[in-house]
């Protein structure tokens, strides 16, 4: 608290503050801004849903593939085990430029070429990679003695894995996927650098370029929070409700 | 002809790694027999019953369900475990999953029976080992008693062949086995077929037919509990039962 004070105080009181206010606070400018940026981040938020649903259906089949112990799944387990060390070791935003760009120059015919598709596609692939790892982890810290039980029940394998597993898996993975869920929401932004129209960042910058006024920015930070705040809330509340294992 | 026994281990051999856990299992049970094992901690009591119930695989020899084997590879293991009931020392049951759940969980996913005969079954099951109007209770919200009646119940209710029971009072405080076993007394009564293993000598004495001691991968001694506890032949016996004593836990 403290701290902040301080740090207000310093800001507040420093020379450059007017100017700053102007530029990045300017009240009349945010009125007139706000608008064009809230519609472009309506488009933000739709991509960070339909791109979240997409990897949590395609991370959980990796974790999945990832766990099992099939001897002749070994060949697209090794796949499952490379696609997740690759893809969580690029930089999203160097992977929306390799795929926003590189699929394009391809000139490949029936691939689609829209930026919207191939920027989801990479955020697909680099989130894609981050949760099945959370879900692996979920998987593994179920205790043996389960699948045990389930399969003593006279459960196939993947009876087990449906009933007794994943239930007690997912769970516990609650609260980091929330986190990632942040994360991809703000990296959403990442896309706006294979020039999509509409998207809130990109607004606000086009809004700034013609204004010279940074305020658009500050719009769009704000629209962020709106969204990102709540949802930390829900992490903390979770992660203190699941002291260990959801009842 | 006389019916085959219901479990029937032949020489069957088990190692993990270069560490020889069975060295050559002999042993019968029959119908509406109940066997009790004891032996050492690490002697391999688990690890056979584990092998009879199909989870983990025996190396040599076979096992046998009714005259049939069951440790071939063309044998489906999942109708094989349909027939036999396992209860384990740290109960296992599912938590996320209410009692009535997790006892009906096998009937209706494993056996294709429908919800609503599944659940009568298990509530009447429930209420036979004391456990009526804990229902809806999570396993964690009961006693370990009670959670060790739940899954002798879950067992149950795929109306299996034989009762494989490990050390399932091992985890309990000492205040709650008695429950615990007078169950098993009822089922005894009841005539159901068990593989006991134990570290409870009254009890095994009370209700096996036979009491064998596992030793250095093989069975050593066989027979009734008024011969192997109360006057062994092998010095193996008497050594596993002097050490007992010793530890005041006979
Ligand atoms: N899955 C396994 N992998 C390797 N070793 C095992 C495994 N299960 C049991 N063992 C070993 O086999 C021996 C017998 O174990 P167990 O059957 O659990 O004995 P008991 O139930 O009589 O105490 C022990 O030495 C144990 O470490
Ligand atoms: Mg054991």
């Amino acid at each position: 608290m403290l701290v902040l004070g301080g740090l207000a105080a310093l800001i507040l009181t420093s020379p450059g503050w007017p100017v700053v206010r102007e530029t990045f606070f300017s009240w009349d400018q945010f009125k007139e801004s706000f608008p064009d940026v809230l519609k472009a981040f309506w488009f933000d938020v739709r991509m960070f849903m339909v791109v979240e649903v997409v990897v949590l259906a395609f991370g959980l089949v990796v974790a999945l593939v990832r766990t099992t112990r099939a001897p002749a799944l070994f060949p697209i387990r090794m796949l499952s085990v490379l696609y997740v060390d690759v893809f969580r070791g690029i930089p999203t935003l160097l992977l929306v430029y390799l795929i926003g760009f590189g699929i394009p120059a391809l000139e490949l015919s029936g691939v689609p070429t829209s930026a919207v598709i191939l920027g989801g596609t990479a955020l697909a692939l680099s989130y894609g990679a981050y949760v099945a790892e959370v879900y692996r982890a979920g998987i593994v810290s179920v205790h043996r003695g389960q699948r045990d039980a389930a399969r003593a029940i006279g459960l196939t394998e993947s009876q087990a894995l449906r009933h007794v597993i994943l239930p007690q898996a997912v769970r516990r993975v609650g609260p980091p996927l929330l986190n990632d869920f942040i994360s991809l929401q703000k990296d959403v932004v990442l896309i706006s650098v294979l020039g999509i129209t509409g998207e809130a960042f990109r607004t606000a910058l086009i809004d700034n370029a013609a204004s010279f006024n940074y305020t658009p920015l500050i719009a769009a930070a704000f629209c962020y929070l709106c969204v990102t705040i709540p949802l930390a809330r829900t992490v903390d509340r979770l992660s203190v409700g699941t002291g260990g294992l959801a009842r | 002809m006389s019916a085959p026994p219901v479990l029937d281990f032949k020489s069957v051999t088990k190692a993990f790694g270069e560490r020889e856990v069975l060295r050559g299992i002999d042993l019968e049970v029959a119908e509406h027999e109940a066997v009790a094992l004891i032996g050492a901690s690490g002697s391999g009591k688990s690890t056979l019953l584990r092998c009879a119930d199909l989870l983990v695989d025996i190396d040599d020899g076979d096992i046998l369900l009714d005259g049939e084997v069951i440790t071939d590879p063309s044998v489906d293991t999942v109708a094989v475990r349909r027939k036999l009931g396992l209860v384990f020392q740290a109960y296992n049951l599912f938590p996320h999953l209410n009692v009535l759940k997790n006892v009906m969980l096998g009937s209706v996913q494993g056996q294709g029976i429908p919800r609503a005969e599944a659940e009568e079954q298990a509530r009447s099951l429930l209420a036979r080992f004391g456990l009526e109007g804990r229902e809806q209770d999570r396993p964690d919200d009961l006693s370990g008693g009670q959670q060790q009646r739940v899954a002798i119940v879950r067992a149950l209710a795929g109306k299996p062949r034989a009762l494989l029971l490990d050390e399932i009072t091992s985890a309990l405080d000492p205040e709650l086995v008695g429950d615990v076993l007078e169950a098993v007394r009822e089922l005894k009564y009841e005539g159901v077929t068990m593989l006991i293993v134990t570290h409870e000598m009254g009890f095994a004495r009370d209700v096996a037919d036979r009491v064998g001691l596992l030793h250095d991968g093989g069975i050593v001694e066989l027979g009734p509990p008024s011969e192997v506890l109360f006057a062994p032949k092998q010095p193996e016996t008497r050594q596993f039962l002097r050490r007992l004593l010793e530890a005041g836990r006979m």
